[in-house]
């Protein structure tokens, strides 16, 4: 193995430089006005931080709950989530775990993880530039999925809090149901604009909006 | 379609998000700088084929990206149990072997054991192993 000193690393650069989301080039490509009446509302929630944590779940609980506040999930396939909603914590595998914090903290994030965790043997990633995330909302939003996704959405399968990776058309997301009228969609960057396609074609007939 | 019970996202999920990885439990020669050609060629290329209970292993590849094993029937497709890496199978073929004498295949497919009164020994018969 290569021996690397320096793990950490900032991946936004100093200067405030411009970026653009994974689905710039989509939005440029798709022109779609917000219809009305749209019984589904797609929405990005671009450049987030993305930290992937693997490890075992008794020191990184600790860890994280010293750092973020907030504990690991403690059942397979579930978001824990702060008072404000917008840092969340979901299990992915029974060592691994997504994190997603608001832009800009995942550097800062990781680096205190990394103090806190010491020589523990785990490992911590930041996925930022390689996903994004999506929301559906609206009174079809379930309709589109169940006809995307593999799993079941129905409410007694799929509770708010649950979070699970499926196939989703023919690529993979890991869904979230954030509240009863809300689902979050983490898609890979590189499936971003299919996702995005899949989304607009599929809410075709019931109207769609998007920003 | 199988719908496959992931023992470590402890629910089922769609036959979609897995992958079928051969045959489970191989052990690898334990000494192996001292290994025969033979014990090599045992390890690396023959798997049992059998005709009814079967060992496998498999992949949730696009759920939680764990290994685990299937125990099926290889005759009636019926997944019997499925478990984590490391873990022994509850149903072999020799305890499936007694779970036939005492039961009567069920109208899903499965096999009722507790009061089974088996009506027809056809009916059993057609899918022995």
């Amino acid at each position: 193995m290569s021996n690397v000193s320096a793990k950490e690393f900032n991946t936004v650069p100093a200067g405030n430089p411009a970026v653009e989301s994974p689905l710039h080039w989509s939005y440029q490509q798709q022109k779609t006005a917000g219809s009305v009446n749209a019984g589904v509302t797609l929405r990005e929630k671009p450049l987030l931080g993305h930290v992937v944590l693997r490890g075992g779940a008794i020191v990184m609980d600790e860890a994280v709950r010293q750092v973020m506040g907030m504990s690991l999930p403690a059942k397979p396939n579930s978001v824990t989530r702060d008072e404000t909603g917008e840092r969340s914590i979901q299990w992915i595998s029974p060592d691994e775990w997504l994190v997603i914090v608001p832009g800009g903290e995942e550097f800062g994030l990781e680096r205190s993880l990394r103090q806190t965790l010491g020589d523990a043997h785990v490992s911590i990633v930041n996925v930022s530039g390689g996903q994004t995330l999506l929301t559906l909302a609206g009174e079809n939003a379930r309709e589109v999925l169940m006809k995307t996704v593999s799993f079941d959405v129905h409410p007694l399968a799929f509770p708010v809090g649950k979070g699970v990776t499926t196939v989703f058309a023919k690529a993979t997301v890991v869904l979230r149901c954030a509240s009863e009228t809300e689902w979050e969609l983490v898609v890979r960057r590189s499936f971003a604009d299919y996702c995005y396609r899949w989304l607009l074609d599929a809410s075709k007939e019931y109207g769609i909006d998007t920003q | 379609m199988f719908y496959i019970h992931c023992p470590y996202c402890q629910e089922h999920r769609e036959e979609e998000e897995f992958h079928p990885r051969g045959e489970a439990h191989l052990m690898r020669p334990a000494d192996p700088d001292n290994a025969t050609d033979e014990e090599w060629g045992d390890y690396l290329f023959f798997r049992q084929n059998p005709r009814g209970i079967h060992h496998e292993l498999w992949v949730h590849s696009v759920g939680c990206r764990k290994f685990f094993n299937i125990t099926r029937n290889t005759v009636t497709y019926e997944i019997l149990e499925t478990y984590r890496m490391g873990e022994q199978p509850s149903i072999t073929a020799e305890t499936e072997k007694v779970r036939k004498e005492q039961g009567v295949q069920t109208a899903d497919g499965g096999w009722q054991t507790i009061g089974a009164q088996p009506e027809s020994q056809a009916l059993n018969e057609e899918t022995s192993s």
